[in-house]
């Protein structure tokens, strides 16, 4: 390497600075540049792909770690007490013995550091060394390196399976339509394959790629942490721009899937990825308890100088009546003494350096022990990993887990949250005509039914007796067994079909409606089969999606498929009967229609033109559909073969379900690439639609298109799917061959509404035909924004709405999305434990009020104030009023279960005027009154808005749950932020303080882990505070009798270990392992965990008392020992040691009074403590003669310990200290037992007296939890039967229907 | 459940730890189970109450203040710092058999021998024989380093302001005023490890050598190796009554063992009779409004005489039985619902 001078490196590196900096980076192929030396590398300002995420360096480690900690208050306060003590004038001890406890403890968190530090060393190491391919221009090809070589404006090959090492733009893959697949799930945690495509039209279409031909420029955008955004354009050597987006990008992290290679080139790199972007490290919060502390923590300053004061002052009236000087007075160096108050003043300083520990440093040191052992607990507890996704409860957010135990308000999403997100297709409208889907939701019923049969197989679990079976019941039972269930419903079909699809068949298979399979073998055979309305619905249905076709056969390896998730589909043995049994039910329900009382009666006489044919096989799904289709069957099953090898991966589940749904009406998706959609026809055929754009989905405009040339009548036509709120207002002319007297657009509304008060999700598909010469002037539009750099998103979405209008209906689609187990089971238990449940979603009113009957949000006594107003006036008013009615009913707010349940549903908009600052104040007053509030339609920020202003407003705690992408917002805003890791990517998950999988693990959480760390800690901190001030004490009454000269009687190094070995253990384990109630208790008995909320044990009263018992304690145990050796003998250290001793065992027994649970752990540690006091007491004692001048502690304890005297003063100074408070608890739990008292008495019985009183006890208290206790036989409706809520609906007839063949249908396994 | 117990590397342990489900005792403080503790606590406590109240009973004391600051006092005219060398004495009579061995302690009040800097002003490796420090004394002693130039031996405060008061005792025998004094053991009244560890002189014989170029302190009217004359082991560093000096009373009131009475005609005790207590009054205690004293006394298992523990354990002995009567009416009023 040459000499460079400095000026030119400082130039050097300013600008690198600037490149970095600059808003464009112009990147070009390092190729030309290839073993010249660094300065004349192009992209030399560029990071390097190597990472460090290292804090330290080895040479800087001391410097760099002793800097961090000092950011640290408590440590600076350390160290000011040390520097301090090294002031000769103030200094109360030895000044080297005084940086003890500061070394220890600065000692303690850097080898903490170290370690953590060297791990991230390691692993950066192993990803540094990771081989990859670059291109080599010397060596003509790909040559292997290591990821750390890559660098900006390289070329590297990525193969399958292979993880991408940097950010990479596609320029070529081994596919030939340019497609490369990757698995972003290390990075968002979503498994389906997303598709990239190389930057068009700039590699030639030679089939190898030439890296030393590319000499275009690459401009890109700075870098920056969004997964989904990427800016970027080629300039080719001709200037011709071609613009590239994230389609384009393969992500550091990655991996390939699905492609045998593909080269890109690197346009970030290292930390500039997109991926390191956004790999921050755990989230800081702070939680309520330690705000609390802080105060605490505050009033112990203050009462740390108020002592010193006393102790200044009393030296100072001390030194005033000394007549003149005594012996014992020492004069300085000089043979001068200071004055009264210059040494009173001096003396003021000396005291905080004697009396320190009063500020409980160590305290914040133990608490942080005391959590990792608390996340180590839950994230252990085998109840809350989830055996299906083999995930665990994950802690992100290291310390307020103690906020678990105070939760007031739980705020949740609805999808995917409360429900599984896995959308299965339910129901359809097409042109105006209702298709209900029966056959499929007896599907659906009966593999809720093999449910309870497992269950009674394998629980033993006394099931109610079934002579009534309702679709009520059965439903919250599915619900409780769910798991069990999704596992069996693999096992059913395997039965039933043998491919290996990842989404259970729940979600794949639909079984046709037979009208509307009529419908469309009429419309196939007429003669208008290319624009009927029923054919372009499911046209429509397969090719409005992004979703991608893979095939089964041609597996890919996932990250985490449970083990028994393919057992299941090949180990039938236990459930074969069961099987078969729900198979024979589908055969004769197809096969004898008129044998068996089932619905397929009811259709058959329905429809009673239409007769099955009689040729069935064995399987039910889709090959019977094919027989259905009027097709030869040799024709039918073929084609069936392969098509069950299809597997359908989407970015939302709604797509795959929708396509699902196609493909079980013969409109099967066989392919996609970025330039055409390949479909099978029902009959046979496969039509190619050349794909023109693809206007993908967002929330503003809330819907998609997808731009295709029909292969036959050359037409472009754009089909559109989306809310049906974005949809309507873009219909235009109604289908243009289907002009019928009826409205269409009207009748679907209708539907619409149905379905979502069934609580089904809606879509509405649209298509349009767009003539020539409109596409062409919009493509021209399209091509300059897709183009553009600047605004580009915006001017994307222009160009998407200007073609997305005069829309015309083909119909609308009903998807339901299952509740996920146990989550009525769940809410009630939460809102008995006091806390109140809001949901917040962004689906209809009444698909929300549907789930929340569904989930016990809402009851069907409750009072339901449905608040949706236009402007802001009748906002005013109705908010008036209903606070007005609502104050009438509940003259006690608190008293919930004497006033009727008050249930508010609102929507959005209404929610935006209702939370406007004026109306907010009546808002949040109506909210507290409410039991639980709906709110709906509301957008991501709204969410957070509710949570702040709620949290504020109300100043409570808050809790909120979410699985995507749009909870993020609430989750930060909320004071514990929850993420469901489910379907729906990793957004939630990153954003959350805790990980779960389920929504019913929240109970335990909450309940158990909650509970418990809150009690534990508040404990735990109490007791801190008091065990410092009781020992500080001693000192301080000491120096009532040393002329308040800051002397101990304990020797300093026995002191320190006195806080530091010998009582810091047993409150750090009292933190992490008490448990003041079982978790049986806990979970039966709800409410218990109120014992939390608000201010819980932590009051201001708590602190309060325990300072004053520490007072009380330590003038026993000084004046005790004082009483007995006064007018003695008696020398300094020998009487601090009864005093040291009395004073352990005073901590340790009330510890002991304190613990509620002992176990093997806490003998272990309390005697251990003991003992290592006496051991180390004693041995210090034997060994140090001259060690530690002045203090010396030789022989002193050894000298006491053969004293009788000093065993009878340690005992009664102990019982005498505690006694009150003994007797004080003894008394409080006979007299008045607080409900955790009660709990522990219960928790001695054995478990079914238990589970007898723990029924009585809820029962017991009032008239509102008889009501609740009625609720565990329930009335609620479920999904599948809004009847009871909704009479009124006109799908109630069929609804009804429903009902019967479940109660026949359901029968016949219980009885075979 | 029968859920398959697959080996799978994420599920958590299932041991009764991981889960919190270890075997516990949960112990109930309620009325009802503690009143038996408690009369077993209380009847105890009086029992040890009892034993201790009167052992410290048998234990006879006798106290004489001497500082002379009244007029009547035998010590007045001594009391006065600027007479030097003089000698009082203190007549006492006996009524019957002081029990022996009997111990004479001096006392002293207000004197804050555990004043923190008088505390510190010592120098423990000159103490312990190190020559070195002979020399150049530890600064901890400031300001009783050195003596016009000279380093002190023993340094520092609190062996500067040794107590030097010295008392004979005789007993008035037959009626003619005769005296016979009471012999004194000056053997084994401080700290064995004190005398035998934790103070060395220095190996240096004579020990008179190892202080040459040494001063004696300040207040000191003797060197250090001349303390005792009568006992060559009694010098220097190790001499007792400067090793009781040197072990710092806890409190401002306090006494230190003088002498025990243990030989000859007086090993049962001190007979009754009259006795005269002759103090050559040294030490200084009216610039701090302090008192001297002499105290006899016998001693027992317990040490000294002290009454307060025994009665403490009565008393709280008596307070427990008392509350288990209480405890005894609330667990009558207020029995738990599971009791029944």
């Amino acid at each position: 390497m040459t000499w460079r001078s400095p000026l030119a490196l400082v130039r050097d590196y300013l600008q690198g600075q600037r490149a970095r900096e600059k808003d464009l980076r112009n990147l070009v192929s390092n190729l030309p540049y290839e073993g010249l030396e660094k300065r004349k590398q192009p992209n030399r300002y560029f990071l390097s792909n190597a990472i460090k995420t290292t804090k330290y360096t080895l040479l800087f480690f001391i410097p760099m770690n002793l800097f961090e900690q000092f950011h640290r208050l408590a440590n600076l306060y350390f160290v000011g007490l040390a520097i301090l003590n090294f002031v000769p004038a103030v200094n109360a001890f030895q000044p080297d013995v005084a940086l003890i406890p500061i070394c220890v403890i600065l000692s303690l968190t850097a080898l903490k550091d170290a370690w953590e530090d060297f791990r991230r060393y390691q692993s950066d190491r192993k990803l540094n060394n990771t081989p990859c391919f670059i291109y080599s221009r010397k060596e003509k090809q790909f040559v292997q390196r290591r990821w750390k070589d890559v660098r900006v404006g390289d070329f590297v090959k990525v193969v399958y399976n292979e993880i991408i090492p940097a950010d990479l733009l596609l320029l070529h893959t081994s596919d030939p339509s340019g497609v490369c697949l990757i698995e972003t799930a290390n990075l968002d945690g979503e498994t389906n394959l997303k598709q990239r495509t190389v930057v068009s039209g700039l590699c030639n279409t030679s089939p190898e790629f030439e890296p030393e031909s590319f000499n275009s420029i690459v401009v890109c955008e700075k870098p920056n942490n969004n997964l989904n955004h990427f800016k970027c354009y080629v300039e080719k050597p001709d200037k011709e721009k071609v613009g590239a987006g994230i389609e384009s990008l393969l992500l550091r992290g990655c991996t390939v899937r699905n492609t045998d290679h593909a080269v890109g080139f690197v346009v970030y790199a290292g930390h500039e990825t997109k991926s390191m972007l956004n790999n921050n490290g755990p989230r800081y919060k702070r939680s309520k308890l330690e705000r609390k502390l802080n105060t605490d923590v505050i009033f112990c300053v203050i009462l740390l100088f108020t002592m010193c004061l006393i102790g200044a002052l009393g030296h100072f009236l001390w030194l005033q009546a000394l007549p003149s000087v005594p012996p014992y007075l020492v004069p300085d160096s000089n043979g001068h003494l200071d004055s009264p108050s210059l040494s009173a003043f001096y003396m003021f300083f000396t005291m905080i350096i004697l009396l320190q520990i009063l500020i409980p440093i160590s305290l914040y040191v133990s608490i942080e022990l005391v959590k990792i052992g608390q996340i180590f607990f839950i994230t252990n507890d085998a109840d809350l990993y989830d055996d299906d996704t083999e995930v665990r409860m994950q802690c992100r957010a290291l310390n307020i887990t103690e906020d678990l135990g105070q939760i007031e308000y739980i705020f949740s999403d609805k999808t995917g949250t409360l429900t599984e997100n896995k959308m299965v297709f339910r129901r359809c409208s097409i042109v105006g005509t209702e298709y209900p889907h029966k056959e499929n939701a007896i599907r659906l019923a009966l593999l809720a039914e093999v449910d309870l049969e497992e269950e009674v197989i394998f629980n033993q679990h006394p099931q109610p007796p079934q002579t009534s079976w309702s679709l009520d019941a059965e439903d919250t039972n599915s619900q409780d067994s769910h798991r069990r269930g999704s596992r069996c419903k693999s096992k059913v079909a395997a039965s039933a079909q043998s491919d290996v699809a990842f989404s259970s068949p729940l979600e794949t298979e639909v079984i046709p409606d037979r009208k509307l399979l009529q419908q469309i073998s009429r419309a196939e055979s007429s003669s208008r089969r290319k624009t009927d309305p029923y054919l372009d619905f499911f046209l429509a249905l397969a090719i409005c999606n992004t979703v991608v076709v893979s095939m089964a056969t041609a597996q890919r390896r996932r990250v985490s498929v449970s083990p028994h998730a393919w057992q299941t589909n090949n180990a039938l043995d236990t459930l074969s009967n069961v099987v078969k049994n729900a198979g024979c039910i589908f055969t004769s329900c197809w096969r004898k229609p008129k044998r068996n009382r089932t619905v397929s009666e009811g259709s058959a006489l329905e429809d009673d033109s239409f007769q099955p044919p009689l040729k069935m096989t064995g399987t039910v799904n889709t090959n019977g559909i094919q027989t259905y289709s009027l097709h030869t069957p040799s024709q039918g099953d073929k084609p069936a073969a392969t098509l069950d090898n299809l597997r359908y991966e989407a970015e939302s589940p709604d797509e795959a379900a929708l396509v699902y749904a196609a493909k079980a009406y013969g409109f099967t998706l066989l392919a996609r690439t970025p330039d055409s959609v390949t479909v099978r026809l029902p009959s046979g055929e496969d039509l190619v639609f050349e794909v023109l754009d693809t206007l993908t989905f967002d929330s503003n405009r809330k819907r998609m298109s997808v731009l295709v040339r029909h292969p036959i009548t050359k037409e472009y036509v754009l089909y559109t799917k989306g809310a049906d709120s974005a949809i309507m207002e873009l219909l235009g002319t109604p289908y243009a061959e289907h002009l019928m007297t009826r409205n269409i657009a009207a009748d679907t509304q209708h539907h619409l509404d149905c379905y979502a008060k069934e609580g089904l999700r809606t879509l509405c598909i649209t298509k349009k035909v767009v003539s020539d010469n409109v596409y062409e002037s919009w493509l021209v539009d399209r091509q300059r924004a897709l183009a553009a750099i600047d605004n580009r998103e915006e001017l994307i979405m222009d160009t998407a709405v200007q073609l997305e209008k005069n829309l015309s209906l083909l119909g609308a689609t009903g998807i339901e999305d299952r509740l996920q187990e146990n989550v009525p089971d769940t809410i009630m238990a939460l809102r008995e434990a006091g806390i109140q449940v809001w949901v917040l979603t962004g689906d209809k009113p009444e698909t929300a009020v549907n789930i929340g009957y569904a989930c016990r949000l809402l009851e069907k006594d409750d009072l339901v104030i449905n608040m949706s107003c236009k402007n802001k006036l009748a906002c005013t008013s109705i908010l008036d009023c209903t606070l007005e009615e609502v104050r009438r009913y509940s003259q006690d707010p608190r008293n919930v279960d004497t006033t009727p349940d008050i249930s508010l549903v609102i929507d959005g908009c209404t929610l935006t005027m209702a939370m406007s600052p004026d109306l907010q104040e009546r808002f949040v007053d109506l909210a507290k009154r409410c039991r639980s509030v709906l709110c709906c339609r509301v957008t991501p920020l709204q969410k957070s808005r509710v949570v702040k202003v709620i949290r504020e407003k109300l100043k409570v705690m808050t809790l909120a749950v979410g699985d995507g992408a749009n909870d993020v917002n609430m989750i930060q805003a909320a004071d514990v932020g929850i993420g469901i890791s489910g379907q729906e990517g990793m957004q939630a998950v990153m954003a959350s303080d805790f990980a779960i999988s389920r929504f019913k693990h929240l109970k335990k959480l909450l309940l158990v882990h909650g509970h418990w760390c809150y009690t534990r800690l508040a404990n735990m901190i109490i007791y801190f505070l008091y065990k410092n001030v009781a020992y500080v004490n001693l000192l301080f009454w000491y120096q009532f009798f040393c002329g308040f000269s800051a002397t101990a009687m304990v020797d300093y190094w026995l002191m320190i270990f006195f806080n530091l070995f010998f009582t810091s253990v047993p409150p750090i384990m009292f933190g992490i392992m008490d448990r003041d109630v079982s978790a049986e208790m806990l979970l039966g008995v709800p409410e218990l965990y109120r014992t939390g909320q608000g201010a819980g044990q932590y009051k201001f009263s708590t602190f309060w008392v325990s300072i004053l018992d520490a007072f009380y304690q330590s003038l026993v145990c000084f004046f005790i020992p004082y009483l007995v050796y006064m007018d003695s003998d008696i020398g300094i250290f020998t009487f601090g040691t009864p005093l040291n001793t009395v004073s352990l065992f005073t901590i340790l027994v009330h510890l002991s009074i304190e613990i509620k649970t002992w176990t093997v752990v806490h003998w272990v540690v309390m005697f251990g403590s003991v003992a290592l006091y006496f051991i180390v007491t004693l041995a210090y004692s034997a060994i140090c003669v001259t060690c530690n001048p002045p203090s010396n502690p030789y022989w002193i304890l050894q000298n006491q310990m053969a004293d009788p005297m000093f065993y009878l003063i340690c005992i009664i100074s102990t019982v005498v200290a505690l006694l009150p408070r003994y007797m004080f608890h003894v008394l409080k739990n006979s007299i008045a037992p607080s409900p955790l008292v009660q709990a522990r008495h219960l928790d001695r019985l054995d478990s079914s007296t238990k589970e007898q009183w723990i029924k009585e006890w809820r029962s017991f208290r009032g008239g509102g939890q008889v009501k609740r206790s009625r609720l565990s036989t329930p009335p609620s409706p479920t999904l599948e039967n809004s009847v009871d809520i909704n009479p009124e609906t006109p799908t109630a007839a069929e609804n009804m229907e429903d009902d019967f063949t479940l109660n026949v249908t359901s029968q016949r396994p219980v009885h075979t | 459940m029968v859920k398959d117990e697959k080996e799978s590397a994420n599920r958590p342990d299932n041991t009764a730890f991981t889960q919190q489900r270890l075997p516990a005792w949960q112990p109930m403080l309620s009325a009802g189970i503690i009143i038996p503790g408690f009369v077993l606590i209380g009847l105890a406590f009086i029992g040890i109450g009892v034993v201790l109240f009167i052992s410290s009973r048998s234990i006879q004391v006798l106290e004489m203040d001497y500082t002379g600051v009244e007029q009547k006092s035998a010590c007045f005219k001594c009391s006065d710092p600027t007479v030097k060398d003089c000698i009082c004495s203190l007549e006492f009579s006996i009524d019957s058999l002081f029990k022996g061995p009997v111990f004479m302690y001096y006392g002293l009040s207000n004197y804050f021998q555990n004043y923190r800097r008088y505390g510190v002003s010592k120098d423990y490796n000159q103490l312990y024989g190190d020559l070195t420090y002979f020399k150049t004394p530890s600064d901890t002693c400031a300001p009783y380093v050195y003596d016009k130039n000279k380093p002190i031996v023993p340094c520092g405060s609190i062996a500067n302001s040794m107590f030097n008061d010295t008392f004979r005792l005789y007993q008035s025998v037959g009626t003619n005023g005769t005296k016979k004094q009471v012999p004194f053991d000056g053997k084994g009244i401080a700290w064995w490890t004190d005398y035998n560890i934790k103070y060395r002189n220095p190996s240096v014989v004579p020990l008179m050598d190892a202080f040459n170029g040494t001063t004696k302190p300040i207040f000191w009217s003797k060197t250090a190796y001349e303390l005792d004359p009568t006992d060559p082991n009694n010098n220097g560093f190790i001499n007792e009554d400067f090793l009781v000096w040197m072990r710092r009373a806890a409190l401002p009131d306090f006494r230190k063992l003088y002498r025990r009475i243990t030989a000859g005609d007086y090993a049962e005790g001190l007979p009754a009779g009259n006795y005269s207590l002759e103090i050559s009054y040294n030490y200084p205690v009216l610039s701090f409004g302090g008192r001297k004293k002499v105290v006899f006394s016998n001693v027992s298992w317990m040490g000294g005489r002290n009454e307060f523990l025994g009665i403490a354990y009565l008393v709280i002995g008596a307070l427990c039985v008392f509350m288990s009567i209480v405890m005894l009416i609330v667990y009558a009023k207020f029995k738990f619902p599971d009791d029944e």
